[in-house]
């Protein structure tokens, strides 16, 4: 196996990303394809590249922590036409959620609502149930409320290869601390 | 602020907060200078506006339209003497939950963008191991008709007609006679003797066993076969009776 001839390691990673049900990591490739990490990143470097030269309606992708086989963006609408039933969206509450539990995990409840000014609880349960996010434990306070992160099916959906390319947050520029704000608001009391 | 309130939402905001985002963006004011009074007047006409639609006003607006209230009668409090120079802007808590909020509102649009592009994508389930095949079924993919459609194919497979629900039932062309003939050519091929239930090929009818049955009970009585029976209610073994006159007719 290790004197196999490299152009058959592009061809077993094909079949071995097409045997599989969730995303391979490198390390999971190389012990498939009997060959060293950097043969197989090597390998799938190829794949990509032959199914591209070739047309195919597959790509790999890099996608919560791995690589997985995938249709082209270009055939959504047959793909589409064929399922029986056109995948759901998330409401925007639960995008809302989601984004301040990705990027301040870990992160109990009370913490989220304080953020978005509303109740989550039953966000947080559909978000559960749909398995983006997960219970981690317990912050050590007196309430013991539970902690939530997002999951790799998080990464999966929104087809991330993993949490670093969340782009960074703008920070909130200091508020400023003293303004003539009575001076302000009386003026728009006579004026209104 | 309950952990379980209620999921109806009011008309096109998240929650207090979006509310008063939209209206501090409405009103192209600045956020770090929100004119209370205009904004709190706006805000509670919103909340009067459902009111009247009948729609359900969550706490989380009322808790906030309280917030604000107090804030704009705090700031036309005349001045106190001032004992720090950084004196806290009343606002300034409010600013910075809106400032935190938006911060994080801000990525749901990336978030949207991601997911319509994931949507575009579409991936294989696993390939089962052979020895790991379970009945691929999700529940609710299969109605009551597909299990009785599938029944009927099967009994069509093993020439069984289902009872027609049809007007005209057709008639088994089975006779005494012919099952009379069955036995005996089997007797006759199994000289040492055959099981009643070696008789029958494949799945049978209750009607096709009776008549088997009475075929045998026919060669009995005319002396054709012999029958033995170990115990009631078991298999028995017929055999052909060597002083019998093989005759059918």
């Amino acid at each position: 196996m290790s004197t196999e001839p490299v152009p058959c390691l592009s061809a077993a990673a094909e079949a071995v990303l097409f045997a599989a049900a969730e995303p391979l990591t490198i390390a999971d490739l190389a012990r498939a394809l009997a060959c060293d990490d950097q043969q197989a990143a090597a390998a799938v470097a190829r794949l990509r590249e032959r199914l591209k030269e070739t047309g195919s309606g597959l790509d790999v992708v890099e996608i919560a922590g791995g690589y997985q086989l995938a249709t082209r963006p270009t055939f959504r609408e047959c793909v589409g036409r064929m399922m029986a039933r056109e995948p759901g969206r998330l409401s925007r509450a639960a995008l809302e959620t989601l984004a301040i539990i990705a990027y301040r995990q870990p992160i109990t409840q009370p913490e989220i609502e304080a953020v978005r000014g509303v109740g989550c609880g039953s966000v947080l349960r559909t978000l559960i149930e749909r398995n983006l996010i997960a219970e981690t434990g317990r912050r050590p306070t007196v309430e013991r409320p539970i902690l939530y992160v997002t999951t790799p099916s998080f990464l999966h959906y929104f087809a991330l290869a993993d949490l670093s390319e969340l782009p960074p947050l703008e920070e909130p520029s200091e508020v400023p601390s003293v303004t003539d704000y009575r001076d302000a608001a009386s003026a728009e009391t006579t004026a209104g | 602020m309950t952990a379980a309130s209620p999921t109806f939402q009011l008309p096109a905001f998240e929650g207090p907060l979006d509310l008063l985002l939209h209206l501090i963006r409405e009103n192209q004011v600045d956020i770090y200078d929100i004119p209370i009074a205009l904004i709190t007047q706006q805000y509670l006409d919103y909340l009067e506006s459902w009111q009247a639609r009948d729609l359900a006003i969550a706490g989380e607006y009322i808790v906030m339209a309280a917030t604000l209230l107090e804030l704009k009668s705090r700031m036309l409090l005349p001045s106190p003497p001032r004992e720090a120079e950084d004196e806290e802007d009343p606002r300034a808590e409010l600013v910075q939950r809106l400032l935190e909020y938006q911060r994080y509102a801000g990525s749901v649009e990336t978030l949207r963008q991601w997911e319509e592009y994931r949507r575009g994508l579409f991936f294989r389930g696993a390939t089962e191991n052979p020895d790991d095949y379970v009945l691929p079924m999700a529940p609710g993919s299969l109605r009551g008709s597909d299990l009785v459609a599938a029944l009927r194919r099967l009994m069509e497979g093993a020439g069984i007609e289902e009872a027609a629900v049809s007007a005209i039932v057709p008639r088994r062309r089975v006779s005494l006679q012919m099952a009379m003939v069955t036995v005996l050519r089997a007797v006759r091929r199994n000289p040492e003797g055959v099981r009643f239930s070696a008789l029958f090929d494949g799945p049978v009818s209750i009607s096709e066993v009776v008549l088997m049955f009475l075929a045998v009970l026919e060669l009995l009585r005319r002396g054709t076969v012999q029958v033995r029976q170990r115990q009631p209610l078991s298999d028995f073994r017929l055999r052909l009776d060597p002083a019998g006159e093989p005759s059918v007719n």
